[in-house]
């Protein structure tokens, strides 16, 4: 037939506003998806379900590490050195050295704790109170307690601890960096661990969310090929399932937010408590705005694809007869 | 408007539905396509359709040659063309509305211009009440009224039907016939496929008799034939030593 007239007239007539029309007709697409949805609750609910359960996983566990990750990484800043000086340096002597070591660039702070001072300590919290009266000689030698400034790296972290153990009136420089870096190690065995298990977990969805699609096909198969017949494309007939998998994305991805919102809200107060027995201000870090919208795009993302699949592989096949 | 030229057409498994048909319909014409089942009536619908291209030869509609019409094209070519079929093939899931809708709506046409174009498909009909309704809920006869409805709402130039009366009471049938004499008095062309030649004769139009997938022999002659077939069977039995 003439291809080319009424195609012209078409574009005549909608080039009121082709882009409104265009939106209209997603628009559309996607309430019918929806209410397609609403029309068997309970097995789209399932489905939103699986998703939102899935999806909430990796989720929850990239909090974990986070939180981890800044909890260490306060400790990293307030990791202080403590220099035990020798026993027959002088009050005087650690007065002069604490001060010269405090104006070092990578120092911030430099506390001296006398002998006097750490023993009363060691009285009043060791519970051996009494017992220490006894002691004729103080066997404590004063100590420096050095925090390096926050612009510190790693290298230059041992560089100081180097230095302050060099130090002619140094006993010896505790200093707890190892086991902050094994952790440090760990939390990132264990983030490509979760970055793992998170694509699988994604695959598993796109295939959930897939094979959802593929028998929302097969049941509307007929649909489908009477469609075709009076002239449907195949992009037309495909949009109606990207959108249901849009659908079965979008509600897994708010599922999600909402279960790790609802599980940081549990978490809140006994954390708090933990935290105040520690004497720490210590609150668990939430998702922030960015986050929140990655698990909703993931899901939406993830929709997308496995209704694509689905909708590739199947649709073709369904031709009229 | 149609013109097939010498189309054969053999079934995978190898069974020749057409042997070298040709055939033309001019433009306003409306053309019964009659014949036993078997005798490709169907199989010539869906060479028009591009439901099935042909095995040889060439399927010309409006001027176009369908085996130029790429898959990607089939579409496109579908919407000019409106379709009825002996089982309506509705959508069962929607009210007569929507139904008679979505080909406006594929092809993208916006809602309040759909609506009207809707509204007078349903006239022309005489559906206009029943749009709300479900195709269930309708008797055998207003569903075929209602896809035919859905053919012609975006007033095709090229309307074909398969069998469009095949499960209609005598009444019934020729209040579809009537309609679709209507289409064809505003400009339409309409290629039926019908085995109902009371029905057809009724009308009076013009009528393109298959048979094993060819053009029959002119009627006359297929009479005189099968006289001289059984004449000859006669004589030979006769014949026959007792």
């Amino acid at each position: 037939m003439a291809a080319v007239k009424p195609a012209k007239k078409k574009l005549a007539s909608r080039s009121s506003g082709p882009v409104s029309a265009w939106a209209a007709r997603h628009a559309s697409t996607a309430a019918a998806a929806l209410g397609r949805l609403a029309q068997q609750p309970f097995s789209s609910l399932m489905t939103i379900l699986v998703i939102g359960v899935t999806l909430a996983l990796p989720a929850a566990m990239h909090l974990v590490i986070k939180n981890a990750q800044s909890i260490s990484a306060s400790w990293d800043n307030a990791l202080d050195f403590s220099v035990y000086l020798k026993a027959d340096t002088s009050l005087e002597d650690a007065q002069t050295l604490a001060d010269i070591i405090g104006q070092r660039a990578d120092v911030s702070q430099v506390t001296l704790v006398s002998a006097e001072d750490a023993l009363l300590d060691f009285r009043e919290h060791s519970g051996f109170g009494e017992a220490l009266d006894h002691l004729t000689v103080n066997p404590l030698p004063h100590t420096l307690v050095v925090r390096p400034s926050d612009a510190n790296t790693e290298q230059s972290m041992s560089l100081l601890n180097e230095e302050l153990g060099n130090l002619p009136e140094a006993d010896f420089v505790q200093v707890d960096t190892e086991w902050v870096q094994r952790f440090h190690a760990m939390l990132d065995i264990m983030q490509r661990a979760i970055a793992m298990g998170a694509g699988l977990l994604g695959a598993a969805i796109i295939v959930i969310i897939g094979n959802t699609i593929r028998l929302d096909i097969q049941s509307r198969r007929e649909e489908i090929e009477v469609t075709k017949l009076i002239g449907a494309s195949n992009a037309f007939v495909r949009r109606p399932f990207l959108y249901s998998g849009l659908w079965y994305g979008l509600g897994g991805g708010l599922l999600a937010l909402a279960l790790v919102l609802y599980g940081l809200f549990a978490l809140k107060d006994p954390v708090a408590r933990l935290a105040g027995l520690y004497n720490s201000g210590f609150e668990i870090l939430a998702l922030d705005f960015l986050e929140s919208g990655m698990i909703i795009a993931t899901g939406v993302a993830l929709g997308l694809i496995g209704s694509w699949f689905a909708a590739a592989r199947h649709m073709r096949r369904i031709e009229p007869r | 408007m149609i013109r097939i030229e010498d189309v054969s057409k053999r079934y995978p498994g190898g069974h020749d539905a057409l042997k070298g048909l040709s055939l033309q319909v001019d433009k306003g014409e409306m053309v019964f396509v009659t014949g036993h089942s078997g005798a490709g009536k169907s199989t010539l619908l869906r060479l028009i359709a591009l439901i099935d291209r042909p095995t040889n030869g060439q399927v010309i509609v409006d001027g176009q040659n369908t085996s130029r019409v790429s898959r990607r094209k089939i579409p496109g070519y579908r919407r000019q063309i409106g379709m009825v079929f002996q089982d309506h093939k509705l959508l069962y899931d929607r009210p007569v509305f929507d139904n008679v809708a979505l080909p406006l709506v594929i092809a993208g046409i916006g809602h309040r211009d759909a609506a009207r174009k809707v509204r007078a498909a349903l006239d022309q009909v005489s559906l206009l009440d029943k749009e709300k309704q479900f195709p269930e809920t309708l008797s055998s006869g207003e569903q075929q009224r209602v896809g035919i409805a859905r053919a012609i709402v975006s007033r095709p130039k090229l309307l074909i039907a398969d069998e469009p009366t095949g499960n209609l009471d005598p009444d019934l049938s020729l209040e579809v016939m009537r309609i679709f004499r209507r289409f064809n008095e505003v400009g339409v062309t309409l290629l039926i496929a019908s085995h109902d030649i009371a029905l057809i004769d009724q009308l009076g139009c013009r009528r393109i008799a298959l048979a094993n997938g060819a053009l029959q022999v002119e009627e006359e002659e297929d009479v005189v034939a099968e006289y001289a077939e059984r004449l000859e069977s006669e004589q030979e039995r006769e014949n026959w030593p007792q």
